[in-house]
């Protein structure tokens, strides 16, 4: 429990600091009040509008953590959307229209697999070719139009809620839950970092590279899958155009801000929604900053190059030296503790 | 030749036979005048993707153009609109500012030891960013240098036009040429794709290489965008979303590894040229939907990823 939450630490400062930076221009940020059936307030609207890079950078930790990327699952969401909104349009009904979408996650995984663990292609190279053809094919299924469609059941899904939590945000922590108990409660997340650290090492070891490789990209079409259908549920249409769109380098940064080296190996999942969380705060935080919309690329770049800076390797054992007797520890935690003095200012 | 040369021949047999397929449907397709627009057309990705060959080649990958040529686009539009400046002006502040940000971006790879990939994304949002913060709304270009520039082109034989975008397009290909192949930056840029380590053992300046990389990449972009605001006499900041992508698929379409240190800048070329095809034939055609182009562009990308990856297993077996 307690290397755990020494291994949030940063990201749960720099959330923190987010936090306290939007509540110094919006102070009734944790105003949330109980209305018809459901709890309203910001905090609430950051985990419900998070939920897709959330869904995304649990599928994409694991696939980080093998030293891959995955591209393309923007346009498998799409792909996705797509074809949930095609099987209620064809009257197919709720269970089989999330088991075809889910089903083309899956199959789309399978193929990101196959290339990356049979044909041995790069995994950036080989998430590419479905990056690009991807929504090509999303169009295809919905025929170029924004396909709409009239269904309680499945709009539930992204716009409902449970015991006053919105169903979104009910998915994804429990999609968390259980993906992270999987990985962390067996073997399967030692032999995941094992694949990243030396894949020729752990396949010499007898650990069936290949196959579990498929099954980590199978898992991000999976969560990709999931945040399609919600996109879709959301705006009761899918758009093959829009739906994801770049989401992937979403995704991928919360993972970095995760902690999670690209070059494969340890991973933490809790801290790669965490990542996902300190993103959707800075989205929302700018819009209820009332900064003009424009700024929003900006100010997220900017904190982006600030978070990189502090997590580069060449830039902790500077400031770990700076540091005497506290080596051991990651930079982030010391750079964000300023950060959180001003908290307990305010 | 080398089996290394093997993958740009595949690419030109594939490209001429395409262009035969199109030609026996469609005898118009080899008129000049196709082939003109062809070149007008596809000139600011052709430029933009000289730069990211370089890129690639050194083993990186830059994810910025596409919004840098958006700014470039905004920001002459602006400079021209709120200042007296000569269009020649701003194109040398353009170019020195988009320069100065691909080589601030190969710095802090460098010295960050960061992946490009990350921070050229955050170089992604920045440029984007700051063409939203000049301007939100399409501001139109109404110099008369561009109007000239727009209209200038050689008449060829068949009444095609070679316009001076398409010009310029051939001049930022030779160009890139002679840097890849024919300088000692070049011979660098290949040693840093084979390897940083081995590279640094070589006696390469890895920081300076991969500093002047990006420069190049960036300045490729900035002339790309003025390309683009010549095309399209306006600068707006949502123009050329994706493009970055279009000139990767480029890239690896021309048979440059992704990897890095392997790959030819005319085979760069050609895989514009084969992505412009595609969409000419869709034009012509008239029946098939626009979509069409994502998934040809996919299934050739896939092609030649598998045979790089064929051709790679012969090389070892030799």
């Amino acid at each position: 429990m307690k290397s755990v939450l020494r291994r949030i630490a940063p990201q749960l400062l720099t959330l923190a600091a987010v936090i306290v930076l939007v509540s110094i221009y919006f102070p009734n940020f944790w105003q949330i009040v109980y209305v018809n059936d459901r709890l309203v307030g910001i905090p609430i609207d950051v985990i419900k509008r998070g939920a897709p890079v959330a869904l995304l950078a649990i599928g994409m930790t694991l696939v980080i953590a093998t030293r891959g990327i995955d591209l393309s699952v923007g346009a498998v969401m799409a792909i996705c959307g797509a074809s949930a909104a095609w099987s209620i349009d064809q009257g197919f009904g709720l269970w089989a229209a999330l088991g075809i979408a889910i089903f083309a996650g899956l199959v789309c995984g399978l193929w990101n697999g196959l290339l990356v663990a049979v044909f041995n292609i790069q995994p950036i190279v080989a998430t590419l070719i479905l990056m690009v053809a991807g929504r090509g094919i999303a169009q295809l299924i919905t025929g170029g139009t924004i396909l709409t469609f009239d269904n309680d059941a499945f709009s539930y899904l992204g716009s409902g809620t449970l015991l006053g939590v919105p169903v979104p945000a009910v998915i994804w922590v429990l999609t968390g839950i259980g993906v992270g108990l999987l990985v962390r409660r067996t073997a399967l997340g030692l032999l995941v970092e094992s694949i990243g650290v030396n894949l020729r090492a752990s396949t010499l070891t007898g650990i069936n590279s290949r196959v579990l490789l498929i099954a980590v990209y199978m898992g991000s079409g999976f969560c990709a899958a999931l945040a399609g259908i919600i996109a879709t549920a959301d705006i009761r249409g899918a758009d093959a155009n829009n739906a994801g769109l770049w989401l992937e380098l979403d995704a991928i940064l919360a993972v970095v801000i995760g902690g999670n080296s690209l070059l494969g190996g340890r991973f933490s999942i809790l801290a790669s929604v965490l990542g996902a969380m300190i993103i959707q705060t800075i989205n929302t935080g700018i819009l209820l900053a009332g900064f003009p919309s424009e700024f929003n690329l900006v100010i997220k770049a900017v904190l982006v190059i600030i978070i990189l800076v502090l997590q580069s390797p060449r830039v902790l054992p500077q400031l770990a030296y700076l540091w005497p007797g506290r080596r051991n520890t990651t930079t982030p935690a010391k750079t964000a503790a300023p950060n959180s003095g001003t908290e307990t200012k305010t | 030749m080398s089996i290394r040369a093997l993958p740009l021949y595949a690419t030109i047999a594939i490209f001429l036979l395409a262009y035969l397929i199109c030609y026996i449907q469609f005898p118009a397709m080899l008129s000049t005048r196709v082939i003109g627009n062809l070149l007008t057309d596809n000139a600011y990705l052709g430029i933009v993707a000289v730069g990211m060959t370089i890129v690639i080649v050194s083993g990186g990958i830059d994810l910025s153009v596409g919004s840098v040529i958006a700014f470039a686009g905004v920001f002459i539009a602006v400079v021209l609109r709120d200042t007296g400046l000569h269009p020649l002006v701003a194109f040398a502040m353009l170019l020195t500012i988009t320069t100065a940000f691909g080589a601030a971006m190969g710095g802090m790879i460098y010295l960050l030891a960061m992946p490009p990939f990350i921070v050229t994304l955050a170089g992604m949002f920045l440029a984007r960013g700051a063409s939203y913060m000049l301007s939100i709304d399409s501001v139109p270009i109404a110099d008369p240098f561009y109007q000239m520039m727009q209209r200038a082109y050689f008449v060829m034989p068949g009444r095609g036009r070679l316009t001076l975008l398409g010009l310029i397009m051939i001049a930022a290909v030779i160009i890139g040429m002679i840097v890849l192949h024919r300088t000692r930056f070049g011979t660098n840029v290949y040693a840093l794709g084979g390897g940083e380590a081995t590279a640094k053992l070589m006696g390469v300046a890895v920081g300076q290489t991969t500093v002047a990389v990006y420069a190049f990449s960036g300045f490729m972009a900035g002339l790309s965008g003025i390309v683009f605001s010549i095309y399209t006499s306006a600068g707006y900041p949502l123009a050329t979303v994706g493009v970055e992508l279009s000139a990767i698929a480029a890239v690896v379409i021309g048979g440059t590894l992704l990897t890095g240190g392997s790959g030819y800048m005319f085979g760069t070329l050609i895989g514009v040229l084969t992505m412009g095809l595609i969409q000419t034939y869709i034009v012509f055609d008239g029946s098939l939907s626009s979509w069409w182009t994502k998934i040809v562009i996919g299934g050739l990308l896939l092609m030649f990823i598998l045979l790089q990856k064929g051709l790679l297993k012969l090389r070892i077996h030799q």
